[in-house]
Order: structure tokens, then sequence, then C-alpha cells
């Protein structure tokens, strides 16, 4: 596999800088790559009205003196109290779901000590020299941001206790504050009117503001409603697919149905001539899955317009360099490679796995297969473009608007300050707009067409130019000793390679990942196979489908050793300890216990009836559930009941955080159940929900949601919450029907719901 | 192109579009109600379910033509008025129930025409009438929760 001709490689070379930007919490972006430790405030002066505005600077201190100096009135703050008593907190990440428009808010109000009610939020512009990181994935907003956030507000709050003890003529020390306001024993002072007089002090190092105590919390943990759904509720136009300007026109763009085609011919002509067509042209593009592939573009009056065209639409491509990956070929080589004990490489060993095994008292092999999947958010991919007035403009639905700058610019040739982004609501993301290639095709397209235009995708595209979830096959064989203790587990791992070395983005086991470093005798290695496919972070990626391997197979094991599985797990856990990779066996152990005891485990339960127990770290949040199924002898699939126990440390808004719970366990058990993306020839054969089937409302289980609220940093529960929901079901049909499913989705293996 | 009549909301509209045209695409593009959402374009997601005479349809796969004098209701026409909304809304925000919220408006019209077909449902009437709306999300429970808190509303309301 040449690697240089694979398009894929680019994106995953792309995709694995990306991750490491999402996952160690660093954006790495030039332009604010800057030591956490040079962070502070800058006041912003010059508002109108009068009033207190706060601008947080990640950045060096040119930076921050030429924002001052531009700064008449800057929306580049968090903050800004009016003398009037309104309190407007920008919210500067992306709002995809997970709620963070909310949460975001509530911290600086707590230690702003405001009082929620007088809170407007709104969305800030998107500019990481001032904002930081603004971007969604990897569930790192809250644990990134926390201190942060927590800093603007409390500096504001001893802002307007200066201002209140210069007007008061008191010691600071004498004064506190609530509800927005600063009280002197019975007499206080509302923030609005200490907005003014605050204004004009100086701003204290953030580094020396005193931060709240947990206990002392008057708004975090409680339940709050999302600060945008009266628009929800009432349709108001908040996603990018929303956005209206005057003369607005709509394109649709399309590419080759198999990764890295090129068009060779096209009937530009006749498409040109159809109702309300305003131009067809073909876009180059620069061979990178995630800016611009080549492909056609259709500019019209209206969507319909332009989706009626495509139909008219006829391409030659020339797939040379594009993909032929056939799911079914992967399939029979994996098999083939799932005999040999080892693959090619040796990613770790410990202990001798050998020896282990055939001094084991029981062995137990597996063969897993999970498949690619799709992030099919509801929204398709789209954005909004408009090159004007020398700025290149877009209203773009992305997970990472601060990544999108820099990208924009590297793809369209742009100089990064000619690229102004308006961040919307996004109608889903499940990693799938951590990728910005949406918004440089709009882009694209607006380089050549005069006026704003709307690119939107049809599902058909949206399912066909997906960065899938890759799929993988895990060859495992486990041993327990005379006791019932685990002793081995071997792990020939298959997977995929965009370029020969490195497995695909998703497509990964790190030498950490459990178990380990909690059995003593452990050997993985690996196989990669060629892919064109491009693949990319789906909601917990990796954890997302390996969680459902290891945490089956262990079933498997304490099955054959006739051990309950909660004793079982608890002792793979063993010791309270803290391991490299960030797993802390206590914390495991007590969401183990927790999930178990809410769950009844261990009662009688009626014939067919089964509960399954798994738990994963991920994300840094320790989360264990327990599955309630029961399967009827045509195979058909009730699950009941999922419990959640989760450590996530401390909940910021108690209602976002159950609502995560809830929607992961219904995504992991939909994606389970029956759904897969396959290829042939290199083109995906789904192309929309009736053969990508999400569940539907009667199929969904009842969810319930403990947390242990510990006193570890606060982590995000986008994602942690979905990995162990397939491995607890599968172990529940086992327990209800003694049948060990080893195939997902589901229904390969003959069940439905 | 010919000119189409539509009452939307109870107000009288026209739209100059090709009479395959489908509604979802006049009302978003003609007539700037991007509250209706496209989904699939196959009657599968019911993102951009709107009552046309108190019935849920599919907007997405409705040609415009068949629709003259016909009452279409959207989301942005379900409360009485921008201070009154319809208890359904208010069931929606007292049970936090969006997440990206795309698909919530038509989950708001289908269980809009639920209620006015059977203003006590149960779990099941629910499931079948919301059967034809997905949330990629996952926000069934609440939902279900949020449609039976408006029932009881309604029916204080009626008392």
């Amino acid at each position: 596999m040449n690697a240089r001709l694979n398009p894929a490689a680019a994106a995953d070379e792309t995709l694995r800088e990306l991750m490491r930007e999402v996952e160690l919490g660093g954006p790495a972006l030039p332009m604010y790559a800057v030591k956490l430790d040079r962070r502070h405030f800058l006041k912003l002066t010059g508002l109108a009205g009068g009033g207190l505005a706060l601008g947080f600077f990640v950045g060096s201190d040119a930076i921050a003196a030429a924002a001052k100096g531009s700064a008449e009135f800057s929306p580049n703050a968090f903050l800004r109290i009016s003398s009037k008593g309104s309190i407007l907190i920008y919210n500067k990440g992306p709002e995809i779901g997970q709620g963070i428009k909310t949460a975001f808010p509530l911290i600086i109000a707590e230690e702003l000590d405001a009082k929620w009610s007088d809170v407007v939020v709104e969305q800030a512009p998107v500019n990481p020299a001032v904002y930081g990181r603004q971007s969604a994935g990897g569930s790192r907003s809250i644990p990134d941001s926390w201190d942060q956030l927590r800093k603007a507000g409390a500096v504001a709050r001893a802002m307007l206790l200066s201002a209140a003890a210069a007007q008061w003529k008191v010691p600071v020390d004498e004064l506190s504050t609530r509800d927005s306001a600063v009280w002197h024993g019975n007499r206080s002072l509302r923030y609005g009117a200490l907005a003014t007089k605050a204004a004009s002090l100086p701003v204290p190092d953030a580094a020396t503001v005193i931060l709240k105590q947990r206990k002392d919390y008057r708004l975090l943990g409680k339940s709050y409603t999302g600060v945008d759904n009266r628009q929800v509720v009432t349709g108001a136009p908040l996603f990018g697919i929303d956005q209206q300007l005057p003369g607005l026109k709509f394109a649709v763009f399309e590419k080759c149905p198999a990764t890295g085609g090129k068009v060779r011919t096209a009937n530009l002509d006749e498409v040109k001539k159809l109702p309300g067509v305003r131009d067809a042209f073909v876009v180059e593009g620069n061979g990178k899955p995630t800016e611009v592939m080549a492909g056609v573009a259709i500019v019209a009056d209206s969507t319909w317009a332009a989706f009626e065209a495509r139909k008219q639409l006829r391409v030659e491509w020339d797939e040379s360099s594009a993909s032929k990956d056939s799911w079914t070929a992967l399939t029979k080589r994996a098999a083939e490679l799932s005999k040999q004990p080892a693959g090619e490489t040796t990613t770790l060993s410990v202990g001798a796995v050998a020896d282990a095994l055939k001094g084991a008292a029981k062995t137990v092999e597996g063969f897993y297969t999970y498949p690619f999947v799709s992030h099919a958010p509801l929204e398709p991919q789209n954005c909004t473009a408009w090159n004007h007035d020398g700025i290149l403009e877009f209203w773009s639905p992305t997970q990472t608007a601060d990544r999108a700058l820099t990208t924009l610019a590297g793809a369209l040739g742009v100089p990064v300050e000619k690229i102004k982004i308006n961040q919307t609501r996004v109608g889903g993301g499940f990693g799938r707009r951590l990728m910005n290639d949406y918004a440089c095709e709009a882009g694209a397209i607006a380089q050549r067409f005069p006026g704003p235009v709307k690119l939107v995708w049809t599902r058909e595209q949206d399912m066909a130019h997906d960065f899938y979830r890759p799929g993988g096959f895990h060859s495992l064989a486990g041993g327990v000793d005379a006791t019932g203790k685990l002793v081995a587990w071997r792990n020939h791992f298959i997977s995929f390679t965009t370029d020969g070395k490195n497995p695909v983005s998703g497509g990964n086991l790190p030498d950490q990942e459990f178990p380990a470093q909690n059995v003593p005798n452990y050997l993985l290695s690996q196989t990669l196979l060629p892919l064109t496919t491009p693949c990319g972070p789906w909601r917990a990626p990796r954890s997302c489908s390996v969680a459902w391997v290891i945490q089956s197979f262990l079933h498997e094991l304490s099955a054959a050793a006739h051990r309950d599985h909660r004793d079982f797990l608890l002792e793979v856990m063993g010791e309270p300890r803290l391991l490299p990779g960030g797993l802390n066996t206590g914390r495991a152990a007590d969401v183990i216990r927790l999930a178990t005891e809410k769950a009844g485990w261990g009662r009688k339960l009626p014939a067919g009836h089964g509960l399954g127990l798994a738990f994963h770290f991920s994300h840094a949040g320790h989360i264990a559930e327990v599955a309630e199924v029961s399967v009827d002898q045509n195979k058909r699939v009730r699950v009941h009941r999922v419990v959640v126990a989760s450590d996530i440390g401390p909940i910021i808004n108690m209602s976002g955080a159950n609502n995560q719970c809830e929607g992961a366990v219904i995504d992991g058990f939909s994606t389970m159940l029956g759904l897969e993306i396959t290829m042939e020839n290199g083109r995906v054969d789904q192309s929309n929900f009736h053969q990508y089937p999400i569940l539907r409302m009667a199929d969904q289980p009842r969810v319930e949601v403990h947390f242990i609220q510990s006193d570890n940093p606060p982590t995000g529960v986008g994602e942690p919450a979905l990995p162990p929901v397939a491995p607890a079901i599968c172990n529940a049909i086992y327990a209800a029907i003694g049948h060990r499913v080893r195939t997902l989705p589901l229904t390969k293996e003959g069940f439905s719901v | 192109m010919p000119m189409f009549s539509l009452r939307v909301n109870g107000k009288e509209q026209t739209a100059d579009v090709d009479p395959n045209t489908p509604l979802l695409w006049v009302l978003r593009d003609s007539l700037g109600l991007v509250g209706t959402k496209f989904g699939c374009g196959m009657s599968l997601c019911g993102a951009c379910t709107v009552l046309v005479d108190g019935e849920p349809i599919r907007a997405c796969s409705t040609p415009v033509s068949g629709l003259a004098g016909k009452n279409i209701t959207t989301i942005e026409g379900l409360a009485k008025s921008p201070t009154q909304l319809h208890p359904l809304q208010e069931a929606w925000i007292e049970h936090d129930v969006p997440q990206c919220g795309y698909c919530q408006a038509g989950q708001l019209m289908s269980a809009s025409a639920l209620l006015a077909r059977t203003p006590q449902p149960t779990d099941a009437d629910i499931d079948a009438a919301m059967a034809g709306n997905l949330c990629r999300c996952g926000t069934y429970q609440r939902i279900r929760a949020a449609i039976h808190t408006a029932a009881g509303k309604l029916a204080k309301g009626k008392a």
C-alpha cells in the first residue's frame, strides 16, 4: 500500500493531530500555543452605557495589548455587567447537544455569586487568542475550562467587592456576596449599581483571587434547563442550517462515492440550464478528506432546486486512486488472521502469557467483530459561506471552531485573519464535526460564486462521506487459575491503517488499556489491514468499541470460572490505586458496587431474564452499568432497564449530566443493536435511515443514573457513559439465555427488538 | 413558475416555486420558517413534521401543489402567542428535554397531534404516535415524560 496514493492517509495525519489536542486538552495551534500560567484578565473599557466587562486572555502580552488598543467596545469578554443589572455571560464553546452553553456560564455565575435568573447567555465570537480552547471533543470542555471560567467569575466578584468597599468605606473582609449583590450586614448593593465603579478599578491578578469551596456552591450541582431551550421549542433559527442572509443561494457538492475519485468529466452545461440553477462548476480540491476533495458544485435558488439538479448531474469519475475497500474481503482476511495467536507487531508483553495459558485451570478463546459505524447527526453537514469585503465569513455548525480557523485558512489559501467564523448551535456532533470538511467545501464554493451560499449535504451524502468509527477484530485467549482468578490475557487485535504504519483514527489500542495493568500475564499484538475509507473519532473513540470486547471477554472468563461477575470484576480491579493512564481502581470499585446495588444484583429473575454488568474508564470518567434484559425464543431482546453509576467528580448541571448519560445509553444500545456501515468497491452500502435504523422510542430502555460526586476534578460526560452499555447488555443476554454475542451489531446474530 | 398560496400558522403566504417542491423547502427557503428541519428527505426521521389540518405529515415528502386551502401549522405556530407557549413546549423546557435539539420541533408537532386526538395518552399511545420521530441524542425518556406532564396540564386547564 502506497500511503502517498491513499487519500485517507492525509486525513489520518490530521486526525491524529486533532485527537492529540482533544485528548491532551491543550490545543496545539500556534496562535495560542502558550503556557497556561500566562493567563490573565483584561478589563475592556469604554463599554457603552457604563458597566463592567472582563476579557480573558490566554496569550502573549502583545496579543492582549493589541486587543486592548482596539477594544472600544469589545465583545471579546466572558462577562458584561450593565449598570442596569443585567449579567451577560458569553459561552465560548460549541454547543453540540452536550449542554455546554448552560454549564460554562453556570461555572462563571457560581464564582460571581450571580443569581441565575439575572444571567443572559450569548455565544461568544470565535477568537482563540482571547478565549483559549473553543472546541468540543474528548469530553474535555469542563476539565480544560474549569479553572479558567471559575477565575473569570472570581475576578469580577473581587472587583465588585472592592467597589462596594470603596462606596461604603468599609473593609472588604466585612462584605459578602450572593444573588447578584454585595452585602454588608443587612444592606446590599446590586452588582448593576456597582458595575461602573468596578470598571474603574484595577483588575486583580487571577492567580491571587480566592475560589469558592465546593461546600459553598449555591448553583453548581442542581438541575437547570438548557439556556437555548425556549428557542429550541419555538423553532427559532439556531442551527447552522437555519442561517439566512439577504440574497442567499443554495449549494450542493457532489463527490465521488469512493473516497479519492477525481472528476474526469461532468455535464455542467446541461446542469446549468436546469430550473433555478445559477452555476455549476468543478472544484479540484486538495485531495484531503478533512478539507476539500474533488467534486462538482451546483448553486441554485433553493435547496430543492439544487437537490433536483444534482439528480441530473452526470459525473465520470477517475477512480484510479480511489478507495476499493470491501468489508466482505476485510472480514474474510481478519477471520483468517484470527487463527494466528499473535499479530505482525507485539504492542505490549507482560509476564509470560503462553506459559500462563498452559498452566491455567480454565482457558477461553473468542473472536470478536464489530463494524464500522457512521455518526449520522440529525442535522446533515452544512455551512454558509460568504466572500465579502475582503473576508471569508462562515456560519458553521462545527465542534472545533478554533481549529476551523487555521484549517479553512490553509485549505482555501486565505490568511487566517481574513477568516471569520460565526459559531452556530450544532445539530449533533458525536465527533463528526471535529472535522471541518463541509466548511472548507462551502468556502471553496464561495470563492467561486458571488454572494452568500449555503451548502447543504443530503442525508445520503452525509452517510456516504463520513469519517467512520472503524470496525475491528479481536482474537482473544484468557485463563483463570484454580481459584478462579484471572491470570492470562492474550489479544491479537486486527485493525486498519491508511499509511502502512499507524492504526486509523479510533482504531488503536494503547498499552495502558484495561486490563493490561490488572493481569499478571498480558500479551497484546496487532495486525493492520490496509484501508482507504476515512475513519475518525466517534463518541468515545476506541472505547466505544473495545470496551464491548474487553468487558464481554472478561465475563466469558468469570462465567467459565463459575464466579459471580461482580466479585470477579472487583478482584481484577484489585487494591485501590491510580494506574498510569488514569484508571483509579478504587473509583472503579465504587461505581461497580453502586451500579450493582441499585440494580439489585444477585436477585432472582424470571426465566429468560438476565442482568449484565460492565465497567469502563474513559475520558476521565469511571462508569459502571448494569442492564436488565429479557430474550424470547425468537431472539427478541427487550432491554428493560439500564442502571448507570458514574464518578465524573462534582456535577455542574445535574439535569445536563443525567441527560448525557441517558442519551449515551440509548446511543450505545441503538448502535450495538442494528447499526453497521459496510462498503464494497470503496462505496458505502447504507444511504439513509431505512438502512441505518437509529433506535426509536418504543425500544428505549429505562435509564437510571446515579452519581458519586467525588472530590476529584470535574470532567465531561458526553462520552464515558457510552462504552459500558454494549457489554452490559451482551453480558445480560448471556445471563438470560446462555448465548455469547461475539459479533455486532446484534442483528448479525439474529437478534431483534 | 406558478405562485402557490398557502395558509401557514393562520397567515396567507405565497411562494413562487415548482409545484413538486416539498413543503419543507417552501417553508425554509421561500418563507424563512426554518424551525421545520431537514433530516433525511425520505419521511424516515420526522424532523420535518408539521400539521396539515391538524394531521402530522412529513413536509420533506409533501409537494406544495396539494396543499392549497389547507391549514398548515409549523413549530413557529404551535404557541398561541410569544408569551403563551403550548403546554408541550412548557413541559419540554421543564423536563430539559433537548440535547442538540434538532429533532425537537418535529417531536413537538407529532406530540401536539397526539394530544389533540388523545388527551390522556398511555406510554403505548405515545410510543405509537412518536414512532416516526428519531432522536439521535436519545432524549426519548424525557420526551415521554414531558408529554405526560403536558397532558396533565391540559387536563387541569380544562377542569
